[in-house]
C-alpha cells in the first residue's frame, strides 16, 4: 500500500535529479537538432560551426545556422555580432551573392541564422570562400575559409540581365516539400548593384506559369503572380501543382510600372520562358 | 452515428408494427404481386435464351429500358431510361459493389457471369430503390436461392463457339442438393480475339479473356432456418478497349456473402433474410499493348465494400409490406503513374480517386395495398444517411486546387418515395406511378481528379460540394390483349433537378496530352428525360408468332442542349417459330438517325442502321440426358455500323456464326 504511493515520488525525484544534471548538455544539443554540420572553421580560440538541413552548401537558397565555440571554455558564445561575405573567385574577377544579415535565431541562445543564395558554382564544387567577421566582448575577429558549394540538381535560382540592363538574381525558397495542391510559393529577388552588393528588389511582380514539359507542356489552374511582401522582403504567390513530377516554373519579371524586364509568355510556339525555375517532386 | 442508429431503430420499431398474424386471403395476394412493380424479371436458368452462353451484357440488352454502352467487346455499361451507372443502383443479390475503374471500364455486371445468377430484376426509376438510391432505376443481379429439395447430384456442360473473333466459351456446372445440405459449383471461361466489324474490318484491341468461378453452399438448421455461403471469383485479363486509349491487364473481383434465411410458418412475417457481405475489386488499366502513346501510364484502382442487409416480407390483411434495412462501407482508391519519356525526369503520379470512403445506412419500406381483386396501390419509401470522407490528405489538397472550400467529409440525407396505382383485369393492365428520388454524387463526380473521358475528350475534376441530384418521375404503362393480338405502351418521364454533368473550366489546361480541356462536375439547373415504347405481338398460329417494339427517347437540359447518350428512335421486330423441340427466330433490329445528338458532350450524329439476326435452337431429350443446341447468324448482311451507345463510334460486330451446345447429365 505504502509502496504504491512512494513509487511515483521516487520516480519523479529520480527523473528530476537526472535531468538537472544534464541540463546544459541537452540544451546545447537541442539547439542544432535536425540540422547537419556543414563545416567547422577553426580560428584560434574559436571554432565556428556551420549547419543546415542537408549538411552541405548547394546552389540556390541556403538557410544557414551557425554558432561559435570558445575553445578554451568549451562553451558556445551567446553574445557575438557576426557578419559574412561569401566570395566566388572567377578566372578574371571575383563576386559575391545575395545574402542576409546574421541574427540570433529566435528562441535560441547560441545559434545565429542567415541565408546565402549561391547563384553558381564550379562543377567540382570549388570557387567559393566565406569570410566571417565577428565581435565578441568588443574584440574583433575575422576568418576566411574556402567552402564547397555543390550544384543543385535543378535550376532553383536564376541570374539574368533585365531589359533595364541590370543584373538580377531570383531564387526559389518555398515550397520545400511540394504537394499536389495549391502550394505557397516564396521567392527571393535581388539586384546585382555591383560585384559585392545584392540588395533586395522591392515592389516588382513575378508572373508565374508552371508547366509540365513532359506532359504536353500543360499548365495548372489558379496560380497567382508573386508579389512583394514588405514585412520579410520576399515575394509570395500561389503555385498549383496537379501531379508529381518535373515542373518548369516559367516566370516573367515586371517592374513596379509593369514593364517586362525578363521572360516571355508560354504559348503554342514558345514552349518556355527564358526566365524559369525548376521543381521536382 | 448515434443519430443514425436512433433514426433507424425508430423506423424499425414502427415498421415491425406490421408483424402480426397472417390472414388467409393475403396469401392469394402475394402471387399477384409477382411482376407488377418490376419492369422485367427473367429467369436465367432455363435454356430459352437465344444463346445458352450469352453474356449478362447480351442478356440485359434484351430489356426495353436497358441499353448497353460499349467501349469494346467486353464489360458493357448498362443504362436504364437513358441514364448511366452513377444514376442507377446496380447490386448483386442486394449487395452493393462498386467498380474500381475511374473510366467505367468495369461495370458491376462484368464481375458476374450468367452461371452465377438466377434472375435479374430491373426496376425503372424509383421502382428500383429497394437496394439503394437512384434516379434512373435499379438492376439487381440475383443469385440462385438455396435448394434443399433432395434432388441429388446434377451436372451440365456448355460449349460455345463463334466465328467472329474466334470466340470460345466453356461452362461447367455441378450441384448436389440434399434435404439439409446443398453445394453447387460452376465455372465459365470465355476468350475472344479481335472481332471483325462489317466488311471484315478488324477492330484492334477488342480481345478479351475471362473466367469466373463460383461456389455456393447452404445448410438447413430447421424447417424455418437456413444459412447460405456464396463466393464468386471473377478474373479478366488482357481485355482490350478499342474505344479507349488504354486497355485492362487485370480486372479481378472476389464477391462473398453469408446469408441467413428465416421463413416462419403461419405468421404474418413471411421471410426474414439477413446477409453479411464483403467484396474486393482490383482493376489495372495499362497501355502496354498500344504501340504509340504520348506517354506510358498505369492506372490501377481498388474498391472494397463491406455491407449488410436485412429484409423482411410481411403480409397482413390486404397489405404486403417489404422492408429492407441495409448499410455498406466502401473504400475507393485509384491512382495514375505516368512514366516520363525523359529519363532524367521523375515519373509523375497522382491520385485519381484519393481513397474515398463512403458509408451508407438506410431503410426501405414498401407497401402493396390491394384495394380490390383488380387494383392495388403500391407505395415505397427509402431513407438513408450517406457520408463521404476523403481519407488521403492529398485528396483534400489536390481538389483544393479547383475548389475554394473542400471539406474532408460530407454528410447527406437521401430520400426516395414512389407510389403507383395498378389495375389488372383479364386482358387489360394499367399502371400509373409517381416518384421522387435523390442520389448522392458518385466517387468520380464528387472526388475524381483528372479523369479522362475519351467520349468528349475532356479531363474531369470532381466537385465535393455538389448538391444531391433529385428527380421527379411519372410513369405510365398499359397493356391490352385482343385474342391473339396484344398491344402495350410504356412510358416514363423524369424531371431531374441539379442534374450532375461536367462544366467547362475555361483556361484550365488538360493533363491528358491531346485532350480538349478540363471539365469540373457541376449541375444543370434541371434536365428532362422522356421515353416511350410501343410493344405489340401477334400470334399467327400455335407455332408462329410475331412481335415488335418501337421506342422513342428524348433528353434535354436546362441549357436547352441535348443530353448525351439518349437513344434515338429504335425498332425491333421478330418472327418466332416454336415447337417443344425446335425454335427459330428471325430478328430485325435498328435505330433511326441520331439527330438529337449532344455535340457539347462529344457526340456526333450516328447514322441509322438495321441488322438482321437468325437464331435457331434444337432440344434433344434422351435416356442419357438432355442436349440443347443453339446456333444462328448475327448481323446476316454483315452491316458495318455503330449505334449511339458505342463509345467513340467503334463499329459493332459484323456477320457472326455462332453455335452453343449444352448437355445436361441425367
Amino acid at each position: 500500500m505504502k509502496l504504491k504511493y512512494l513509487l511515483p515520488i521516487v520516480c519523479f525525484t529520480l527523473f528530476f535529479s537526472c535531468s538537472t544534471d544534464d541540463n546544459d548538455d541537452t540544451m546545447l544539443i537541442n539547439e542544432v537538432e535536425n540540422l547537419q554540420l556543414i563545416k567547422t572553421i577553426e580560428n584560434g580560440d574559436q571554432s565556428i560551426e556551420l549547419y543546415n538541413e542537408k549538411g552541405m552548401f548547394e546552389t540556390g537558397y541556403n538557410m544557414i545556422s551557425l554558432r561559435i565555440k570558445d575553445n578554451n571554455t568549451n562553451t558556445y558564445v551567446e553574445d557575438a555580432t557576426i557578419s559574412w561575405m561569401p566570395v566566388m573567385q572567377m578566372p578574371t574577377m571575383q563576386h559575391s551573392c545575395p545574402k542576409s544579415e546574421i541574427t540570433k535565431a529566435i528562441g535560441k541562445d547560441t545559434v545565429y541564422q542567415g541565408f546565402i543564395i549561391y547563384q553558381m558554382t564550379f562543377e567540382d564544387g570549388s570557387g567559393w570562400s566565406l569570410t566571417l567577421d565577428y565581435t565578441i566582448n568588443d574584440v574583433d575577429y575575422s576568418v576566411t575559409e574556402t567552402i564547397n558549394v555543390m550544384q543543385y540538381e535543378n535550376q532553383n535560382t536564376a541570374s539574368f540581365m533585365g531589359s533595364d540592363d541590370s543584373r538580377y538574381i531570383v531564387a526559389l525558397i518555398a515550397p520545400k516539400a511540394p504537394s499536389i495542391a495549391i502550394n505557397n510559393m516564396k521567392v527571393g529577388l535581388f539586384k546585382m548593384e555591383n560585384m559585392m552588393t545584392f540588395p533586395v528588389v522591392e515592389d516588382y511582380t513575378i508572373a508565374l506559369d508552371p508547366r509540365m514539359p513532359g506532359m504536353g507542356n500543360h499548365s495548372s489552374p489558379n496560380n497567382t503572380d508573386l508579389t512583394y511582401n514588405s514585412a520579410d522582403h520576399f515575394y509570395y504567390g500561389n503555385l498549383s501543382l496537379t501531379m508529381t513530377g518535373y515542373w518548369k516554373l516559367n516566370l516573367k519579371l515586371l517592374d513596379a510600372s509593369g514593364t517586362v524586364l525578363k521572360g516571355e509568355d508560354v504559348t503554342e510556339n514558345n514552349e518556355s520562358s527564358s526566365l524559369y525555375l525548376d521543381l521536382e517532386f | 452515428m448515434k443519430m443514425q442508429l436512433l433514426v433507424f431503430l425508430c423506423l424499425l420499431v414502427s415498421a415491425t408494427g406490421f408483424t402480426q398474424d397472417q390472414q388467409e386471403e393475403a396469401k392469394k395476394d402475394t402471387t399477384k404481386l409477382e411482376e407488377v412493380l418490376i419492369v422485367s424479371r427473367r429467369k436465367f436458368s432455363n435454356h430459352r435464351q437465344e444463346k445458352t452462353l450469352s453474356s449478362i451484357d447480351d442478356y440485359l440488352e434484351k430489356s426495353n429500358n436497358v441499353t448497353m454502352i460499349k467501349r469494346g467487346n467486353y464489360a458493357w455499361e448498362p443504362t436504364v431510361n437513358n441514364m448511366v451507372s452513377q444514376r442507377l443502383v446496380v447490386t448483386i443479390d442486394g449487395m452493393q459493389i462498386f467498380g474500381a475503374c475511374t473510366d467505367k471500364m468495369d461495370p458491376i455486371t462484368s464481375y458476374v457471369d450468367v452461371s452465377n445468377l438466377d434472375k435479374v430484376t430491373i426496376g425503372s426509376g424509383q421502382e428500383g430503390t429497394e437496394n439503394g438510391h437512384c434516379v434512373g432505376g435499379g438492376i439487381d443481379l440475383q443469385l440462385p436461392t438455396s435448394k434443399f429439395n433432395g434432388s441429388g447430384l446434377k451436372s451440365s456442360i456448355d460449349l460455345g463457339y463463334e466465328t467472329n473473333g474466334n470466340y470460345k466459351a466453356t461452362g461447367l456446372d455441378l450441384e448436389y442438393a440434399g434435404n439439409k445440405f446443398f453445394i453447387s459449383a460452376d465455372g465459365i471461361f470465355r476468350t475472344s480475339d479481335n472481332y471483325d466489324a462489317g466488311n471484315n474490318k478488324e477492330v484492334l484491341y477488342s480481345q478479351f479473356e475471362k473466367y469466373n468461378l463460383s461456389l455456393q453452399t447452404g445448410y438447413k438448421f430447421s424447417e424455418t432456418q437456413s444459412l447460405d455461403a456464396n463466393i464468386i471469383y471473377d478474373k479478366a485479363t488482357d481485355v482490350g478497349y478499342p474505344a479507349l486509349p488504354m486497355d485492362v491487364s487485370l480486372a479481378e473481383a472476389l464477391i462473398s456473402s453469408l446469408t441467413h434465411h428465416y421463413t416462419p410458418e403461419n405468421k404474418a412475417l413471411k421471410t426474414l433474410e439477413t446477409k453479411l457481405y464483403f467484396n474486393t475489386i482490383t482493376h489495372i488499366m495499362d497501355d502496354t499493348k498500344r504501340p504509340i502513346v504520348p506517354i506510358r501510364m498505369d492506372m490501377p484502382g481498388w474498391s472494397d465494400t463491406y455491407g449488410f442487409y436485412s429484409k423482411a416480407d410481411v403480409i397482413k390483411d390486404k397489405h404486403h409490406v417489404s422492408l429492407n434495412l441495409n448499410g455498406f462501407y466502401n473504400k475507393s482508391l485509384a491512382e495514375m503513374t505516368m512514366f516520363s519519356n525523359n529519363p532524367n525526369e521523375p515519373d509523375m503520379f497522382m491520385y485519381t480517386w484519393p481513397d474515398i470512403r463512403t458509408r451508407y445506412t438506410g431503410i426501405f419500406a414498401k407497401d402493396a395495398y390491394y384495394l380490390n381483386d383488380n387494383s392495388s396501390l403500391e407505395s415505397s419509401v427509402r431513407f438513408g444517411l450517406h457520408n463521404n470522407r476523403i481519407a488521403k490528405e492529398e485528396g483534400v489538397e489536390s481538389l483544393g486546387i479547383f475548389h475554394d472550400n473542400v471539406e474532408d467529409t460530407k454528410d447527406r440525407t437521401l430520400l426516395s418515395v414512389a407510389s403507383a396505382y395498378k389495375y389488372n383485369k383479364n386482358n387489360y393492365k394499367l399502371s400509373f406511378g409517381l416518384g421522387y428520388g435523390e442520389r448522392a454524387p458518385s466517387v468520380s463526380e464528387g472526388y475524381g481528379f483528372f479523369i479522362f473521358n475519351s467520349f468528349d475528350n475532356y479531363d474531369y475534376i470532381g466537385n465535393p460540394n455538389l448538391k444531391d441530384e433529385k428527380a421527379l418521375e411519372a410513369n405510365f404503362s398499359f397493356n391490352q390483349k385482343f385474342n391473339d393480338f396484344e398491344i402495350g405502351l410504356q412510358s416514363s418521364y423524369f424531371y431531374i433537378m441539379d442534374y450532375i454533368i461536367g462544366d467547362l473550366a475555361p483556361n484550365v489546361s488538360s493533363m491528358t496530352i491531346g485532350a480538349n480541356g478540363v471539365r469540373v462536375y457541376n449541375a444543370l439547373n434541371h434536365a428532362s428525360i422522356f421515353d416511350i415504347y410501343l410493344n405489340s405481338s401477334y400470334k399467327i398460329s400455335e407455332r408462329l408468332s410475331v412481335n415488335g417494339t418501337i421506342g422513342y427517347n428524348y433528353g434535354k437540359g436546362s441549357n436547352n442542349k441535348n443530353l448525351p447518350l439518349i437513344k434515338p428512335f429504335s425498332y425491333f421486330a421478330e418472327f418466332n417459330y416454336n415447337t417443344s423441340k425446335f425454335n427459330a427466330a428471325l430478328q430485325l433490329e435498328g435505330n433511326g438517325n441520331q439527330s438529337n445528338f449532344s455535340s457539347l458532350y462529344g457526340e456526333n450524329e450516328t447514322a441509322s442502321y438495321a441488322i438482321l439476326n437468325l437464331n435457331l435452337g434444337h432440344a434433344f431429350y434422351g435416356k442419357n440426358g438432355k442436349t440443347i443446341l443453339k446456333y444462328g447468324i448475327e448481323n446476316i448482311l454483315d452491316a458495318n455500323y455503330s449505334t449511339y451507345a458505342d463509345w467513340n463510334n467503334i463499329p459493332r460486330q459484323g456477320r457472326n456464326f455462332y453455335v452453343n451446345l449444352s448437355y445436361v447429365f441425367p
